[in-house]
Protein backbone atom coordinates (compact mmCIF):
# COMPACT_ATOMS: atom_id res chain seq x y z
CA UNK A 1 0.00 0.00 0.00
CA UNK A 2 1.48 3.27 -1.13
CA UNK A 3 1.75 6.57 1.29
CA UNK A 4 -1.13 8.11 -0.65
CA UNK A 5 -3.72 5.12 0.11
CA UNK A 6 -2.44 4.67 3.29
CA UNK A 7 -3.43 8.42 3.83
CA UNK A 8 -6.36 7.83 2.42
CA UNK A 9 -7.71 5.23 4.58
CA UNK A 10 -6.67 6.97 7.74
CA UNK A 11 -8.77 10.54 6.45
CA UNK A 12 -11.65 8.00 5.09
CA UNK A 13 -11.59 6.41 8.28
CA UNK A 14 -11.36 9.18 10.72
CA UNK A 15 -14.75 10.47 8.84
CA UNK A 16 -16.40 7.28 9.54
CA UNK A 17 -15.54 7.10 13.38
CA UNK A 18 -18.18 10.14 13.95
CA UNK A 19 -20.30 8.34 12.31
CA UNK A 20 -19.38 5.49 14.74
CA UNK A 21 -19.31 7.69 17.59
CA UNK A 22 -23.03 8.26 16.70
CA UNK A 23 -23.94 4.88 15.84
CA UNK A 24 -22.29 3.79 19.53
CA UNK A 25 -24.82 6.44 21.02
CA UNK A 26 -27.77 4.89 19.58
CA UNK A 27 -27.08 0.98 18.98
CA UNK A 28 -25.08 0.92 22.37
CA UNK A 29 -26.13 3.32 24.70
CA UNK A 30 -29.74 4.26 23.92
CA UNK A 31 -30.56 0.49 22.64
CA UNK A 32 -31.65 2.18 19.64
CA UNK A 33 -31.18 0.51 16.44
CA UNK A 34 -31.06 3.82 14.09
CA UNK A 35 -31.01 2.97 10.42
CA UNK A 36 -31.90 7.23 10.11
CA UNK A 37 -27.82 7.91 9.56
CA UNK A 38 -27.80 6.14 5.78
CA UNK A 39 -30.16 9.21 5.14
CA UNK A 40 -28.32 12.17 7.80
CA UNK A 41 -24.86 11.07 6.65
CA UNK A 42 -25.64 12.70 2.75
CA UNK A 43 -28.04 14.91 4.45
CA UNK A 44 -25.31 16.14 6.26
CA UNK A 45 -22.87 16.17 2.79
CA UNK A 46 -26.05 17.98 1.11
CA UNK A 47 -26.83 20.67 3.85
CA UNK A 48 -22.95 21.53 3.46
CA UNK A 49 -22.77 21.24 -0.19
CA UNK A 50 -25.15 23.39 -1.27
CA UNK A 51 -24.53 26.35 1.16
CA UNK A 52 -20.72 26.37 -0.05
CA UNK A 53 -21.34 26.30 -3.55
CA UNK A 54 -23.93 29.45 -2.97
CA UNK A 55 -21.08 31.03 -1.15
CA UNK A 56 -21.24 30.55 2.78
CA UNK A 57 -18.62 30.32 4.92
CA UNK A 58 -17.69 26.61 5.03
CA UNK A 59 -17.26 26.31 9.15
CA UNK A 60 -20.98 28.10 8.82
CA UNK A 61 -22.42 25.39 6.23
CA UNK A 62 -20.49 22.70 8.13
CA UNK A 63 -22.38 24.06 11.63
CA UNK A 64 -25.73 24.04 9.90
CA UNK A 65 -25.12 20.43 8.37
CA UNK A 66 -24.70 19.18 12.10
CA UNK A 67 -27.81 20.94 12.94
CA UNK A 68 -29.65 19.52 10.02
CA UNK A 69 -28.37 15.63 11.13
CA UNK A 70 -29.34 16.56 14.92
CA UNK A 71 -32.79 17.42 13.67
CA UNK A 72 -33.26 14.37 11.49
CA UNK A 73 -32.28 12.51 14.59
CA UNK A 74 -34.96 14.24 16.56
CA UNK A 75 -37.57 13.54 14.47
CA UNK A 76 -36.77 9.69 14.47
CA UNK A 77 -36.91 10.19 18.13
CA UNK A 78 -40.29 11.74 18.13
CA UNK A 79 -41.75 9.33 15.90
CA UNK A 80 -40.73 6.53 18.48
CA UNK A 81 -41.29 8.57 21.71
CA UNK A 82 -44.36 10.70 20.43
CA UNK A 83 -46.17 8.68 17.92
CA UNK A 84 -45.05 5.24 19.71
CA UNK A 85 -43.68 4.35 16.55
CA UNK A 86 -41.18 0.97 16.84
CA UNK A 87 -37.64 1.80 16.78
CA UNK A 88 -35.96 0.53 14.22
CA UNK A 89 -39.30 1.37 11.69
CA UNK A 90 -39.09 4.72 12.81
CA UNK A 91 -35.88 5.20 11.38
CA UNK A 92 -36.46 3.19 8.26
CA UNK A 93 -39.06 5.73 7.72
CA UNK A 94 -37.05 8.62 8.56
CA UNK A 95 -34.41 7.01 5.89
CA UNK A 96 -36.60 6.98 2.80
CA UNK A 97 -38.05 10.39 3.93
CA UNK A 98 -34.50 12.07 3.79
CA UNK A 99 -33.93 10.18 0.61
CA UNK A 100 -36.33 12.86 -0.86
CA UNK A 101 -35.37 15.44 1.49
CA UNK A 102 -31.96 15.44 0.29
CA UNK A 103 -32.08 15.11 -3.38
CA UNK A 104 -34.56 18.36 -2.69
CA UNK A 105 -32.13 20.44 -1.23
CA UNK A 106 -29.51 19.81 -3.36
CA UNK A 107 -31.93 20.40 -6.60
CA UNK A 108 -30.37 17.08 -7.96
CA UNK A 109 -28.79 14.11 -7.39
CA UNK A 110 -25.35 15.71 -6.88
CA UNK A 111 -23.54 19.27 -5.86
CA UNK A 112 -20.14 19.19 -6.90
CA UNK A 113 -17.29 21.45 -5.02
CA UNK A 114 -14.51 21.73 -7.24
CA UNK A 115 -12.64 24.96 -6.97
CA UNK A 116 -14.88 26.03 -3.59
CA UNK A 117 -12.97 27.19 -0.60
CA UNK A 118 -13.95 24.25 1.81
CA UNK A 119 -12.93 23.73 5.92
CA UNK A 120 -10.02 21.85 4.57
CA UNK A 121 -8.46 24.94 1.82
CA UNK A 122 -9.28 27.08 4.38
CA UNK A 123 -7.21 25.28 6.92
CA UNK A 124 -4.10 23.66 4.26
CA UNK A 125 -0.83 25.55 5.60
CA UNK A 126 0.79 25.93 2.51
CA UNK A 127 3.78 23.69 3.54
CA UNK A 128 2.03 20.76 3.84
CA UNK A 129 0.65 18.35 0.76
CA UNK A 130 -3.51 18.76 1.14
CA UNK A 131 -3.81 14.26 1.32
CA UNK A 132 -1.94 15.10 4.64
CA UNK A 133 -3.11 18.25 5.77
CA UNK A 134 -6.97 16.69 5.60
CA UNK A 135 -6.07 13.27 8.11
CA UNK A 136 -4.94 16.34 10.31
CA UNK A 137 -7.41 18.31 10.53
CA UNK A 138 -9.84 15.18 10.39
CA UNK A 139 -7.77 14.04 13.48
CA UNK A 140 -8.33 17.60 15.25
CA UNK A 141 -12.16 17.21 14.71
CA UNK A 142 -12.54 13.41 15.91
CA UNK A 143 -10.02 13.74 18.99
CA UNK A 144 -12.25 17.05 20.39
CA UNK A 145 -15.88 14.92 19.14
CA UNK A 146 -14.26 12.34 21.89
CA UNK A 147 -13.22 14.65 24.31
CA UNK A 148 -16.77 16.16 24.16
CA UNK A 149 -18.67 13.05 24.81
CA UNK A 150 -16.54 11.59 27.16
CA UNK A 151 -17.55 14.79 29.34
CA UNK A 152 -21.00 14.60 28.91
CA UNK A 153 -21.49 11.49 29.16
CA UNK A 154 -20.22 11.92 32.98
CA UNK A 155 -22.31 14.68 33.49
CA UNK A 156 -25.66 14.42 35.12
CA UNK A 157 -27.48 14.57 31.68
CA UNK A 158 -25.20 12.32 30.21
CA UNK A 159 -25.51 9.77 32.97
CA UNK A 160 -29.26 9.94 32.42
CA UNK A 161 -29.16 9.09 28.86
CA UNK A 162 -27.11 6.04 29.66
CA UNK A 163 -29.63 5.15 32.38
CA UNK A 164 -32.38 5.14 29.60
CA UNK A 165 -30.63 2.86 27.43
CA UNK A 166 -29.90 0.31 29.74
CA UNK A 167 -32.68 0.05 32.22
CA UNK A 168 -35.72 2.34 31.03
CA UNK A 169 -37.98 1.80 34.09
CA UNK A 170 -35.05 2.41 36.75
CA UNK A 171 -34.40 5.71 35.14
CA UNK A 172 -38.04 6.64 35.06
CA UNK A 173 -38.55 5.49 38.87
CA UNK A 174 -35.33 7.85 39.56
CA UNK A 175 -37.11 10.75 38.02
CA UNK A 176 -35.31 10.69 34.67
CA UNK A 177 -37.67 11.92 31.57
CA UNK A 178 -36.35 8.97 29.78
CA UNK A 179 -38.42 10.41 26.53
CA UNK A 180 -36.57 13.55 26.60
CA UNK A 181 -33.28 11.15 26.87
CA UNK A 182 -34.22 9.72 23.89
CA UNK A 183 -35.20 12.52 21.40
CA UNK A 184 -31.74 14.18 23.58
CA UNK A 185 -29.88 11.02 22.50
CA UNK A 186 -30.81 10.47 19.18
CA UNK A 187 -30.07 14.18 18.20
CA UNK A 188 -26.51 14.06 19.35
CA UNK A 189 -25.80 10.58 17.69
CA UNK A 190 -27.12 12.22 14.30
CA UNK A 191 -25.46 15.37 14.59
CA UNK A 192 -22.10 13.79 14.72
CA UNK A 193 -23.17 11.60 11.75
CA UNK A 194 -24.31 15.15 9.93
CA UNK A 195 -20.84 16.40 10.48
CA UNK A 196 -19.64 13.64 9.32
CA UNK A 197 -21.44 13.90 5.85
CA UNK A 198 -20.36 17.05 5.90
CA UNK A 199 -16.53 16.51 6.09
CA UNK A 200 -16.99 13.76 3.30
CA UNK A 201 -18.76 16.09 0.88
CA UNK A 202 -15.28 19.00 1.48
CA UNK A 203 -12.64 16.17 0.89
CA UNK A 204 -14.67 14.06 -1.88
CA UNK A 205 -14.88 17.04 -4.56
CA UNK A 206 -18.84 17.06 -3.52
CA UNK A 207 -22.06 15.81 -2.37
CA UNK A 208 -23.59 12.85 -4.07
CA UNK A 209 -27.55 11.01 -3.46
CA UNK A 210 -26.10 7.65 -3.11
CA UNK A 211 -22.78 8.56 -0.56
CA UNK A 212 -25.30 7.35 2.19
CA UNK A 213 -25.85 3.93 0.52
CA UNK A 214 -24.53 1.66 3.71
CA UNK A 215 -23.57 4.04 5.99
CA UNK A 216 -25.09 2.36 9.36
CA UNK A 217 -23.10 -1.25 7.99
CA UNK A 218 -19.75 1.11 7.99
CA UNK A 219 -20.97 2.54 11.57
CA UNK A 220 -21.92 -1.07 12.90
CA UNK A 221 -18.77 -2.65 11.81
CA UNK A 222 -16.11 0.37 13.28
CA UNK A 223 -18.69 -0.23 16.28
CA UNK A 224 -18.27 -4.05 16.36
CA UNK A 225 -14.65 -4.25 15.39
CA UNK A 226 -13.68 -1.38 17.91
CA UNK A 227 -15.34 -3.73 20.89
CA UNK A 228 -13.57 -6.86 19.53
CA UNK A 229 -9.72 -4.90 19.59
CA UNK A 230 -10.85 -3.00 22.85
CA UNK A 231 -13.73 -4.41 24.79
CA UNK A 232 -14.37 -2.21 27.56
CA UNK A 233 -17.91 -0.87 28.42
CA UNK A 234 -16.45 2.41 30.72
CA UNK A 235 -17.35 5.34 28.33
CA UNK A 236 -14.03 6.67 28.08
CA UNK A 237 -12.36 3.08 26.36
CA UNK A 238 -15.31 2.32 24.14
CA UNK A 239 -15.27 5.80 22.51
CA UNK A 240 -12.15 5.42 22.02
CA UNK A 241 -12.61 1.57 20.69
CA UNK A 242 -15.00 2.91 17.85
CA UNK A 243 -12.65 5.72 16.90
CA UNK A 244 -9.68 2.53 16.64
CA UNK A 245 -12.23 0.56 15.07
CA UNK A 246 -13.70 2.66 12.37
CA UNK A 247 -9.87 3.31 11.37
CA UNK A 248 -8.67 -0.61 11.69
CA UNK A 249 -11.81 -1.58 9.12
CA UNK A 250 -11.10 1.22 6.97
CA UNK A 251 -7.16 -0.39 6.49
CA UNK A 252 -8.72 -4.16 6.45
CA UNK A 253 -10.71 -2.50 2.87
CA UNK A 254 -8.22 -0.74 1.69
CA UNK A 255 -5.93 -3.36 2.13
CA UNK A 256 -8.26 -6.31 0.24
CA UNK A 257 -9.01 -3.61 -2.48
CA UNK A 258 -5.09 -2.62 -3.35
CA UNK A 259 -3.99 -6.16 -3.35
CA UNK A 260 -3.92 -6.95 -6.85
CA UNK A 261 -3.52 -11.19 -5.86
CA UNK A 262 -6.30 -11.13 -3.94
CA UNK A 263 -8.89 -9.76 -7.30
CA UNK A 264 -11.05 -7.73 -5.54
CA UNK A 265 -12.18 -4.78 -7.20
CA UNK A 266 -13.85 -1.66 -5.90
CA UNK A 267 -17.66 -3.32 -6.45
CA UNK A 268 -16.88 -5.80 -3.99
CA UNK A 269 -16.28 -2.94 -0.88
CA UNK A 270 -19.99 -4.53 0.71
CA UNK A 271 -19.09 -8.19 0.35
CA UNK A 272 -16.05 -7.49 1.83
CA UNK A 273 -17.60 -5.46 4.80
CA UNK A 274 -20.33 -8.05 5.41
CA UNK A 275 -17.42 -10.69 5.93
CA UNK A 276 -15.03 -8.40 8.05
CA UNK A 277 -18.18 -7.84 10.77
CA UNK A 278 -18.74 -11.18 10.29
CA UNK A 279 -15.66 -12.37 11.38
CA UNK A 280 -15.60 -9.44 13.99
CA UNK A 281 -18.36 -10.88 15.92
CA UNK A 282 -17.33 -14.69 15.55
CA UNK A 283 -14.10 -13.88 16.94
CA UNK A 284 -15.47 -13.23 20.46
CA UNK A 285 -17.13 -16.35 20.78
CA UNK A 286 -14.36 -18.02 19.54
CA UNK A 287 -12.57 -16.95 22.29
CA UNK A 288 -14.83 -17.43 24.96
CA UNK A 289 -15.09 -21.09 23.44
CA UNK A 290 -11.40 -21.20 24.09
CA UNK A 291 -10.72 -19.56 27.44
CA UNK A 292 -13.36 -21.72 28.78
CA UNK A 293 -11.97 -25.33 27.39
CA UNK A 294 -8.66 -24.43 29.37
CA UNK B 1 -48.25 10.64 53.55
CA UNK B 2 -50.13 9.25 50.67
CA UNK B 3 -54.23 9.00 50.09
CA UNK B 4 -55.46 6.71 47.28
CA UNK B 5 -58.75 7.01 47.03
CA UNK B 6 -61.78 5.06 45.00
CA UNK B 7 -59.00 3.11 42.51
CA UNK B 8 -60.60 1.70 39.87
CA UNK B 9 -58.24 -0.45 37.55
CA UNK B 10 -59.27 -2.81 34.62
CA UNK B 11 -57.42 -5.09 32.00
CA UNK B 12 -58.56 -5.82 28.95
CA UNK B 13 -61.74 -4.15 29.48
CA UNK B 14 -64.25 -6.28 27.22
CA UNK B 15 -62.59 -9.16 26.67
CA UNK B 16 -62.82 -12.61 27.33
CA UNK B 17 -60.10 -12.17 29.61
CA UNK B 18 -60.67 -8.89 31.37
CA UNK B 19 -59.61 -9.03 34.87
CA UNK B 20 -60.75 -6.08 37.59
CA UNK B 21 -57.87 -5.68 38.85
CA UNK B 22 -58.48 -2.82 41.46
CA UNK B 23 -62.12 -2.02 42.49
CA UNK B 24 -62.21 0.70 44.76
CA UNK B 25 -59.64 0.41 46.50
CA UNK B 26 -59.12 3.22 48.89
CA UNK B 27 -56.12 3.78 51.48
CA UNK B 28 -54.47 6.11 53.49
CA UNK B 29 -50.84 6.21 55.01
CA UNK B 30 -49.66 9.18 57.16
CA UNK B 31 -46.51 10.59 57.15
CA UNK B 32 -43.74 8.49 59.43
CA UNK B 33 -45.71 5.15 59.00
CA UNK B 34 -44.65 1.73 57.85
CA UNK B 35 -47.29 -0.23 56.24
CA UNK B 36 -46.98 -3.68 54.84
CA UNK B 37 -49.49 -4.90 52.39
CA UNK B 38 -50.33 -8.79 52.01
CA UNK B 39 -52.97 -10.84 49.76
CA UNK B 40 -53.25 -13.64 47.75
CA UNK B 41 -51.99 -13.90 44.13
CA UNK B 42 -54.75 -11.95 42.00
CA UNK B 43 -55.65 -9.55 45.00
CA UNK B 44 -54.36 -6.56 43.54
CA UNK B 45 -51.46 -5.32 45.48
CA UNK B 46 -48.47 -5.06 42.85
CA UNK B 47 -51.27 -3.02 40.41
CA UNK B 48 -51.91 -1.20 43.72
CA UNK B 49 -47.93 -0.27 43.56
CA UNK B 50 -47.82 0.35 40.65
CA UNK B 51 -50.79 2.57 40.02
CA UNK B 52 -49.25 4.81 43.09
CA UNK B 53 -46.08 4.79 41.29
CA UNK B 54 -47.28 5.73 37.74
CA UNK B 55 -46.33 2.51 35.93
CA UNK B 56 -50.45 1.77 35.89
CA UNK B 57 -52.55 4.56 35.14
CA UNK B 58 -55.96 4.48 37.43
CA UNK B 59 -59.08 4.38 35.03
CA UNK B 60 -61.05 6.41 38.11
CA UNK B 61 -60.06 7.20 41.32
CA UNK B 62 -57.65 9.67 43.05
CA UNK B 63 -54.07 9.75 44.17
CA UNK B 64 -52.33 12.46 46.44
CA UNK B 65 -48.72 12.48 48.22
CA UNK B 66 -48.99 15.08 50.46
CA UNK B 67 -51.82 17.08 49.13
CA UNK B 68 -50.44 16.87 45.42
CA UNK B 69 -52.72 15.20 43.33
CA UNK B 70 -50.48 13.10 41.54
CA UNK B 71 -53.02 10.86 39.79
CA UNK B 72 -52.50 11.91 36.01
CA UNK B 73 -48.78 12.28 36.91
CA UNK B 74 -46.35 10.23 34.69
CA UNK B 75 -43.77 7.86 36.82
CA UNK B 76 -40.92 10.47 36.36
CA UNK B 77 -42.51 13.33 37.83
CA UNK B 78 -43.81 11.68 40.69
CA UNK B 79 -40.30 10.80 41.85
CA UNK B 80 -39.23 13.38 43.56
CA UNK B 81 -42.24 12.47 45.81
CA UNK B 82 -41.59 8.47 45.50
CA UNK B 83 -38.77 6.37 46.16
CA UNK B 84 -39.00 2.53 44.91
CA UNK B 85 -37.21 -0.82 45.19
CA UNK B 86 -38.25 -3.27 42.86
CA UNK B 87 -38.87 -7.20 43.05
CA UNK B 88 -36.17 -8.34 40.32
CA UNK B 89 -33.05 -6.95 41.49
CA UNK B 90 -32.01 -6.85 38.28
CA UNK B 91 -34.73 -4.26 37.90
CA UNK B 92 -34.15 -1.60 40.18
CA UNK B 93 -30.22 -0.95 39.69
CA UNK B 94 -28.71 -0.41 36.14
CA UNK B 95 -26.15 -3.11 35.17
CA UNK B 96 -24.20 -1.37 32.88
CA UNK B 97 -23.41 1.31 35.19
CA UNK B 98 -20.91 1.14 37.74
CA UNK B 99 -22.04 1.43 41.51
CA UNK B 100 -20.89 4.68 42.43
CA UNK B 101 -23.05 5.50 38.94
CA UNK B 102 -26.41 3.99 40.23
CA UNK B 103 -25.51 5.77 43.44
CA UNK B 104 -25.40 8.95 41.92
CA UNK B 105 -28.84 8.50 39.64
CA UNK B 106 -30.27 7.62 42.56
CA UNK B 107 -28.46 10.97 44.27
CA UNK B 108 -30.39 13.04 41.68
CA UNK B 109 -33.93 11.57 41.82
CA UNK B 110 -35.77 14.84 42.23
CA UNK B 111 -33.16 17.01 40.97
CA UNK B 112 -32.53 18.46 37.77
CA UNK B 113 -30.13 16.90 35.98
CA UNK B 114 -27.36 19.54 34.49
CA UNK B 115 -24.08 19.58 33.06
CA UNK B 116 -22.33 19.43 36.26
CA UNK B 117 -20.46 15.44 36.76
CA UNK B 118 -22.44 12.60 37.54
CA UNK B 119 -20.33 11.24 40.39
CA UNK B 120 -19.26 14.14 42.85
CA UNK B 121 -15.90 13.90 44.88
CA UNK B 122 -17.68 15.06 48.36
CA UNK B 123 -20.77 12.60 47.29
CA UNK B 124 -18.30 9.58 46.90
CA UNK B 125 -16.76 9.59 50.50
CA UNK B 126 -20.78 9.59 51.02
CA UNK B 127 -21.60 6.51 49.01
CA UNK B 128 -18.34 4.74 50.42
CA UNK B 129 -19.73 5.34 53.80
CA UNK B 130 -23.22 4.61 53.44
CA UNK B 131 -21.95 1.77 51.66
CA UNK B 132 -19.58 0.16 54.13
CA UNK B 133 -23.07 -0.20 56.79
CA UNK B 134 -23.90 -2.99 54.70
CA UNK B 135 -21.02 -4.65 55.93
CA UNK B 136 -20.95 -6.39 51.91
CA UNK B 137 -17.24 -4.89 51.44
CA UNK B 138 -18.61 -3.15 48.31
CA UNK B 139 -17.20 0.20 49.79
CA UNK B 140 -14.24 -0.81 47.87
CA UNK B 141 -16.15 -1.64 44.52
CA UNK B 142 -17.36 1.98 43.82
CA UNK B 143 -16.36 1.76 40.10
CA UNK B 144 -17.31 -2.44 39.26
CA UNK B 145 -20.16 -2.63 37.52
CA UNK B 146 -22.84 -3.60 39.38
CA UNK B 147 -24.48 -6.19 37.20
CA UNK B 148 -21.44 -7.74 38.81
CA UNK B 149 -23.19 -7.97 42.15
CA UNK B 150 -25.37 -10.42 43.95
CA UNK B 151 -29.22 -9.99 43.74
CA UNK B 152 -28.88 -9.75 47.46
CA UNK B 153 -25.93 -7.46 46.75
CA UNK B 154 -27.89 -5.20 44.17
CA UNK B 155 -31.37 -5.11 46.10
CA UNK B 156 -29.41 -3.72 49.53
CA UNK B 157 -27.73 -0.92 47.04
CA UNK B 158 -31.06 -0.42 45.53
CA UNK B 159 -32.66 0.10 49.44
CA UNK B 160 -29.30 2.62 50.20
CA UNK B 161 -30.12 4.34 46.59
CA UNK B 162 -34.04 4.73 47.90
CA UNK B 163 -33.00 6.42 50.95
CA UNK B 164 -30.22 8.68 49.65
CA UNK B 165 -33.02 11.63 49.14
CA UNK B 166 -35.99 12.74 50.98
CA UNK B 167 -38.95 11.23 49.56
CA UNK B 168 -42.70 11.53 50.84
CA UNK B 169 -43.13 7.62 50.29
CA UNK B 170 -40.88 4.72 49.70
CA UNK B 171 -42.70 1.70 48.05
CA UNK B 172 -41.08 -2.03 48.59
CA UNK B 173 -42.66 -4.38 46.10
CA UNK B 174 -42.04 -7.60 47.24
CA UNK B 175 -38.64 -6.79 47.24
CA UNK B 176 -36.97 -9.82 49.20
CA UNK B 177 -39.03 -12.76 46.79
CA UNK B 178 -36.52 -13.43 44.25
CA UNK B 179 -33.52 -13.75 47.00
CA UNK B 180 -32.67 -16.85 48.46
CA UNK B 181 -33.73 -17.05 52.66
CA UNK B 182 -30.64 -16.15 54.44
CA UNK B 183 -30.61 -12.91 51.77
CA UNK B 184 -34.17 -11.86 52.28
CA UNK B 185 -33.60 -11.98 56.04
CA UNK B 186 -30.65 -9.34 55.77
CA UNK B 187 -32.34 -7.01 53.36
CA UNK B 188 -35.48 -7.09 55.58
CA UNK B 189 -33.41 -6.61 58.67
CA UNK B 190 -31.93 -3.71 56.44
CA UNK B 191 -34.71 -2.24 55.24
CA UNK B 192 -36.55 -2.03 59.05
CA UNK B 193 -33.07 0.00 59.88
CA UNK B 194 -33.26 1.87 56.97
CA UNK B 195 -37.03 3.12 57.50
CA UNK B 196 -36.67 3.38 60.82
CA UNK B 197 -33.20 5.83 60.89
CA UNK B 198 -34.75 8.26 57.85
CA UNK B 199 -38.27 7.86 59.26
CA UNK B 200 -39.61 7.30 56.30
CA UNK B 201 -43.48 6.78 55.28
CA UNK B 202 -43.34 3.29 54.20
CA UNK B 203 -45.34 0.98 52.02
CA UNK B 204 -44.04 -2.91 51.61
CA UNK B 205 -46.09 -5.51 49.76
CA UNK B 206 -45.07 -8.88 50.65
CA UNK B 207 -46.30 -12.48 50.22
CA UNK B 208 -45.44 -13.43 53.54
CA UNK B 209 -47.49 -12.95 56.45
CA UNK B 210 -44.81 -13.88 58.65
CA UNK B 211 -42.50 -10.52 57.39
CA UNK B 212 -45.96 -8.78 57.42
CA UNK B 213 -46.65 -9.38 60.83
CA UNK B 214 -42.29 -8.48 61.85
CA UNK B 215 -41.99 -5.27 60.41
CA UNK B 216 -43.90 -2.04 60.34
CA UNK B 217 -46.78 -0.39 62.41
CA UNK B 218 -49.81 -1.63 60.15
CA UNK B 219 -50.77 -4.68 58.57
CA UNK B 220 -53.25 -4.11 54.82
CA UNK B 221 -54.88 -7.21 53.56
CA UNK B 222 -56.30 -6.92 50.26
CA UNK B 223 -58.53 -9.06 48.49
CA UNK B 224 -59.95 -8.88 44.59
CA UNK B 225 -58.96 -5.20 44.61
CA UNK B 226 -59.88 -3.85 47.76
CA UNK B 227 -58.84 -3.53 51.28
CA UNK B 228 -60.38 -6.36 53.19
CA UNK B 229 -58.27 -5.84 56.36
CA UNK B 230 -56.03 -3.04 58.84
CA UNK B 231 -55.00 -4.01 61.56
CA UNK B 232 -52.34 -2.14 63.85
CA UNK B 233 -51.30 -0.94 67.38
CA UNK B 234 -52.40 -3.60 70.32
CA UNK B 235 -54.67 -5.51 67.74
CA UNK B 236 -51.70 -6.09 65.46
CA UNK B 237 -49.49 -7.09 68.26
CA UNK B 238 -51.24 -9.76 69.07
CA UNK B 239 -51.83 -11.18 65.70
CA UNK B 240 -50.07 -14.26 64.47
CA UNK B 241 -49.93 -16.06 61.27
CA UNK B 242 -52.96 -18.59 61.78
CA UNK B 243 -55.34 -15.47 63.59
CA UNK B 244 -54.58 -13.49 60.17
CA UNK B 245 -55.47 -16.45 58.31
CA UNK B 246 -58.80 -16.91 60.39
CA UNK B 247 -59.21 -13.50 60.03
CA UNK B 248 -58.90 -13.42 56.24
CA UNK B 249 -61.25 -16.09 56.36
CA UNK B 250 -64.19 -14.54 58.12
CA UNK B 251 -64.33 -11.28 56.48
CA UNK B 252 -64.61 -13.42 52.99
CA UNK B 253 -66.55 -16.14 54.42
CA UNK B 254 -64.48 -18.48 51.91
CA UNK B 255 -61.44 -21.17 52.36
CA UNK B 256 -57.93 -19.49 50.90
CA UNK B 257 -56.85 -21.19 48.01
CA UNK B 258 -53.53 -19.74 47.86
CA UNK B 259 -50.87 -21.81 50.16
CA UNK B 260 -48.08 -19.12 48.99
CA UNK B 261 -49.80 -17.14 51.78
CA UNK B 262 -48.50 -19.91 54.56
CA UNK B 263 -45.23 -19.92 53.69
CA UNK B 264 -43.08 -17.42 55.30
Amino acid sequence: MSLFSLLGAVEIGLIFSLVALGVYISFRLLRFPDLTVDGSFPLGGAVCAILISTGTNPWLATLAATAAGALAGLVTGWLNVKLKIMDLLASILMMIALYSVNLRIMGGPNVPLINDTTLFTLLQPDSIPDYVARPMVLFVVVVLAKLALDWFFATERGLAIRATGSNARMARAQGVNTGAMVLLGMAISNALVGLAGALFAQTQGGSDISMGIGTIVIGLAAVIVGESILPSRRTVYATLAVIVGAIVYRFFIAAALNSDFIGLKAQDLNLVTAALVTVALVIPQLKRKLSSRK
Amino acid sequence: MLSAQDLFITFNPDTPIETRALRGMSLEIPAGQFVTVIGSNGAGKSTFLNAISGDLGVDTGRIAIDNLDVTRRPVWERAERVARVFQDPMAGTCEDLTIEENMALAQQRGTRRGLRGAVKQAERAMYRERLATLGLGLENRLTDRIGLLSGGQRQAVSLLMAALQPSRILLLDEHTAALDPRTADFVLQLTARIVTENKLTTMMVTHSMRQALDVGQRTVMLHQGQVVLDVSGEERARLDVPDLLQMFEKVRGEKLADDALLLS
